[in-house]
């Protein structure tokens, strides 16, 4: 520890201290006599730039700065699932309790996750066993969803001296390894430094969903658990209600929600809201398989350059545990922003925008910290990581270097479009500009698993969806007379897929959810609907009119509000229905 | 701490720099003494080994390098508050401004608040009903939001903000279960105040609220801060934070429902930009400084409702989007922090429908748990859908009947047109002092949904539309 590292400038977030030529870059520093807790961003010499993580007003040169020759880490540990922390994984409650008070107020210090709290851990592994990192040493019921496993820190191996089964806190030791630089105490509390990915054996290609339950993402764009997404969207296009919606019903094990500079009551939201809501496979509350990191928009803008970083290490810990995890970073224009406010402050040569030059590979390092990957240890488990953020573009502009960056390193755009959402059209998913890399990897599984069909629908959907907009033009410019028949069919197809398809009401407790099955059968309708019609529009003297008042029609576009017990009956009598109907006219 | 130091070594636009400093931290609140005895406030940007920026809050004009004494006083910006601030006008920088006494602190606070912390909120769903149908059915207004008016030149926003002041209101459980809302009456035992901020208003807009406050008599319970277009560019940091600080008080410590209104926040950005700039900041887009979004939310987010307090502030900011470009950084970064937005249109106001309000563009994030069954009625959320959807299709079949001709619609696209003409003239248009309970806006829309095949009724429920439709459609069947 130095004794004389003493503050020189303070500006904003932005701390400089004299007489640090002990720091490290990154390391954990506590600022003035309060104690706020910065980290290293710049060495020059014996000065270093400190990024401070809480409000520096009241602070000035010459009060003292401490160094704690800590790398910023994250605890890890049983405890994490249902938690709620800041940007440097503060729990927010006890942040109230400490202060006493509604409003954060400065240098409080709280443990990540509980010392007191007592778990079950039952010993898989026992002593005399040759054990690597990443081998699972024992197990803990951390919540009804999910068994947390102890497992030797990674770069560790020896064999096992000691271990023992019982209930203990998580930093009493339960083994004991025997290294080649001697005993190491293995407890349930392990530290990971938040800005180096946790190591692997090696990635995988991904080869299965991440079933969403939403129409429009999981048949048309679907994303590859393991996958990385970005949601890109201006404001008031539901950004924040689709990354919600993922958290709620993806088919993940554990999720990651992180709100980085984002409206304190829509956290306060999800906050009320999921402990109520229940999963639906185990109809167990959906926050045991929640960690939540919620750093607003007015809190201090260095922790939410933080928060995504300590949000994805948690996320890659359960991933190492052989458990399928999602991320939802909602949203990471903000973190991009908070990037630039202290490149600005540093006086860094500015790139596009006044963002840093060096967005685009921190941006890259992000989203490359998922996948789907063979875990360390030795039962060769597989775990996978899929990152979904979103972007919030100035001005709805998809050309400014967030998006960019984003777009250059993820294979799934789901384009988010202010017209839609006007027109009340959720998801505001637009299916022209939306893609997906993924879907040459996940046609098989579909095939297999859901439909021999289902890509080839897939496929022909997409078509239509893109016929539609060529035809509109013509409609605008000479009206609807002037098409074809079968060119008026394909209109109408269109139309019944938007409307009963891809639209989907989020807050109707049924048609929030689609099951795969679900969402194949009523495409499927729609489109042997066209199918039957086909031949029958061409006909001399066929009035389209009556087509288009089918009863039918009526019954599909109730058709999503139907349980998912029904679903084969319901679409069964739908298909039936109309071949008689439209061979009736 | 009383040292006063006569080293200003440059000044530029509002700032100072004082050279040979000890002791001064971020954010200290300073006093500047000129040569000719007068006094102004400022605050330290950024504190360095012998070096402090000053910022003040007025400008800088007289200031001289030589014979200017600077006092730094150990504190930042404070604000003394007390319920007696009730009634009562006060400038830019918080001193009365209505030749009546000072008032006596019963607290002093730190201007720039504390972020709330989430886990501490409560979230808001209670509606609040200003008698306004396209806010209160599309746009719900709900306790503890902050939805901002996004607004243009020569647009009526200040009489949208003060009707919402006058009429708002929470209903009774009496009034919900009976499905009546009255337009007068309905007291409880809650306490209501406003509060409000001009940032570079004009003397006239100013006046207005204040005349409109008296008029009504809600002057009695609102505390106004006033920075008028000819008062200090740099006070315009400090007007909205006064107005939250107070606003704070009042709800969290004295149990008050506050309606903070401030305006202009288009004023406030370019104030924030040319201290930026004074400074010779990195910009963002437009020459914004790249913490606007930081800085806006710090304002913004001081809405809302916290656990075990009975108080609340709902945040109505208004902002003039420069030649009426919602993608300009201003509206932009505000969308992205606030829970919605009410937005006006040139069209509408050209059409001399009051008040212009245009469903699509506007939206309440809130909305979802102050709509429907035990809140408002059963069929809100449905009507809300419904009309905004059908507006959107007969606004678009607008544009289309100018190139093809009106002729040439289907029977279906001339209901859509119909529809969208009666929307505007009966449902979007009101007076200015006219209050519609949330039940005659809803029975106006289901009025105007006649106009429409029920066939095309996907977004509200059948047996509402058997129940609340007073009309039955001719279905197209």
């Amino acid at each position: 520890m130095s004794k004389d590292a003493i503050i020189t400038k303070v500006a904003g977030p932005l701390v400089v201290a004299k007489g640090m030529s002990n720091a490290k870059m990154f390391e954990v520093v506590k600022v003035s006599k309060e104690k706020l807790i910065g980290e290293v961003i710049e060495l020059h010499g014996e000065e270093a730039s400190i990024q401070v993580y809480e409000e520096t007003s009241g602070i000035g040169p010459g009060e003292p700065v401490e160094l704690t020759g800590l790398t910023l880490s994250v605890e890890l540990a049983p405890g994490l699932l249902t938690s709620i922390y800041d940007g440097i994984q503060r729990p927010l409650e006890l942040i109230e309790k400490e202060a006493g008070s509604p409003f954060m107020t400065r240098g409080i210090e709280v443990p990540g996750i509980s010392r007191s709290a007592k778990w079950d851990f039952t010993a898989t592994a026992k002593v005399g066993d040759q054990v690597s990192g990443g081998d699972i040493l024992g197990t803990v019921p951390e919540t009804t969803l999910i068994e947390h496993k102890v497992m030797v820190p990674p770069n560790m191996s020896g064999v096992i001296t000691e271990i023992k089964s019982g209930n203990f806190v998580i930093e009493d030791t339960v083994a004991v390894i025997k290294t080649a630089d001697g005993e190491e105490k293995i407890a349930m509390l392990q530290k990971w430094p938040i800005r180096i990915p946790r190591p692997t054996k090696g990635k995988l290609m991904p080869n299965q969903p991440l079933v969403t339950g939403m129409r429009v993402l999981d048949t048309l764009f679907p994303v590859a658990q393991g996958g990385a997404g970005a949601i890109p969207g201006p404001f008031g296009a539901g950004k924040t209600v689709t990354q919600q919606s993922l958290a709620k019903y993806c088919n993940a094990q554990v999720i990651v929600y992180i709100g980085c500079g984002e409206r304190g009551n829509e956290m306060t939201e999800v906050l009320t809201e999921f402990p109520h809501l229940k999963d639906p496979s185990s109809g167990e509350p959906l926050m045991k398989r929640t960690i939540m990191i919620a750093n607003t928009s007015n809190m201090p803008v260095a922790a939410r350059e933080a928060s995504v970083y300590t949000g994805i290490t948690i996320a890659e810990y359960y991933r190492d545990m052989g458990y399928d995890v999602a991320l939802m970073a909602d949203s990471t224009s903000r973190w991009a922003e908070a990037m630039r406010e202290m490149s600005g402050r540093l006086e860094e040569m500015p790139g596009e925008e006044g963002y840093p030059a060096y967005l685009g590979s921190r941006t890259a390092g992000f989203y490359e910290r998922a996948g789907i990957v063979e875990c360390l240890g030795n039962d060769s488990r597989k775990g996978s990581l899929s990152v979904i953020g979103a972007v919030s573009p100035p001005g709805g502009d998809f050309s400014e270097p967030v998006t960019q960056n984003t777009l250059r390193v993820t294979k799934v755009f789901w384009a988010l479009d202010a017209k839609l959402a006007y027109k009340r059209h959720f998801p505001a998913i637009n299916w022209l500009q939306s893609y997906t890399l993924y879907a040459d990897n996940l046609e098989g599984w579909f095939a297999k698993e859901i439909a021999e069909d289902f890509p080839e629908n897939r496929r022909l959907t997409q078509k239509i969806l893109q016929d539609e907009s060529k035809l509109e033009e013509i409609v605008r410019l000479v009206g609807m007379d002037a098409l074809s028949p079968k060119e008026q069919l394909t209109m109408e197809t269109a139309r019944m897929i938007r409307e009963d398809f891809l639209f989907q009401n989020g807050f109707d407790p049924v048609d929030a959810y689609s099951s795969l099955n679900k969402q194949y059968r009523l495409l499927k309708s729609i489109l042997t609907f066209m199918d039957v019609a086909e031949s029958k529009v061409v006909e001399e003297d066929f009035d389209f009119k009556k087509l288009q008042s089918l009863p039918v029609k009526e019954d599909i576009a109730q058709s999503s509000f139907c349980a998912e017990e029904d679903v084969d009956a319901t679409f069964d009598k739908i298909d039936e229905a109309i071949r008689s109907q439209i061979s009736a006219l | 701490m009383s040292t006063a130091y006569k080293t200003v070594s440059d000044i530029a636009g509002p700032l100072l720099m004082v050279e040979g400093v000890e002791g001064v931290t971020y954010d200290e609140l300073c006093e500047i003494e000129l040569t000719d005895g007068s006094k102004r406030l400022g605050k330290v940007l950024e504190a360095r080994e012998g070096l402090a920026v000053v910022q003040l809050f007025e400008s800088a004009q007289g200031a001289t390098t030589e014979g200017t004494k600077v006092r730094f006083l150990g504190r930042s910006f404070e604000l003394g508050v007390s319920e007696d601030m009730l009634g009562r006008v006060f400038s830019g920088s918080g001193a009365p401004i209505d030749n009546g006494p000072e008032v006596i602190p019963e607290k002093k606070l730190d201007i720039n608040g504390a972020p709330i912390n989430p886990a501490s909120r409560d979230f808001p769903e209670d509606f609040i009903q200003t008698g306004i149908s396209t806010i209160d059915v599309l746009n719900t207004l709900v306790r503890g939001q902050k939805l901002p008016i996004f607004s243009g030149a020569g647009l009526p926003h200040a009489q949208i903000a003060a009707q919402i002041a006058r009429q708002a209101r929470v209903l009774t459980e009496k009034e919900v279960s009976e499905g009546k809302g009255a337009e007068e009456g309905g007291e409880n035992d809650e306490k209501f105040a406003v509060v409000f901020a001009a940032m570079g208003v004009t003397y006239e807009e100013a006046q207005f609220f204040k005349n409109e406050f008296e008029k009504t008599g809600a002057l009695s319970r609102a505390v106004l801060f006033l920075n008028t277009a000819d008062n200090p560019v740099a006070e315009r940091i400090a007007t909205p934070r006064l107005a939250l600080t107070a606003a704070e008080y009042l709800a969290y410590e004295l149990d008050y429902h506050v309606t903070v209104i401030i305006t202009d926040m288009t004023n406030y950005c370019e104030a924030l930009r040319e201290i930026s700039a004074a400074r010779k900041e990195v910009p963002g887009r437009r020459g914004y400084p790249g913490y606007l979004y930081t800085d806006l939310a710090t304002l913004y987010e001081r809405a809302g409702r916290i656990k075990g307090k009975k108080g609340s502030i709902t945040q109505i900011p208004i902002l003039t989007m420069p030649e009426d470009d919602v993608t300009h950084p201003i509206p932009d970064l505000t969308g992205y922090i606030t829970e919605g937005q009410i937005r006006l249109d040139r069209g509408l106001h050209q059409k001399a429908i009051f008040p212009p309000v245009i469903p699509m563009g506007s939206l309440s994030r809130l909305k979802g748990k102050a709509q429907g069954e035990g809140v408002t009625r059963e069929d809100h959320s449905g009507m809300d859908a419904q009309l905004t959807a059908a507006y959107a299709r007969g606004t678009e079949i607008r544009e289309l009947a100018v190139i093809l001709g009106e002729s040439s619609l289907s029977d279906i696209d001339k209901a859509y047109l119909k529809f969208a003409d009666r929307f505007e003239k009966e449902f979007i248009r009101q007076g200015e002092h006219e209050n519609r309970s949330i039940y005659q806006s809803l029975d106006i829309g289901w009025d105007l949904l006649t106009e429409l095949p029920r066939s095309e009724l996907k977004r509200v429920k059948g047996d509402h539309i058997d129940k609340y439709m007073k009309v039955k459609t001719a279905t197209t069947a």
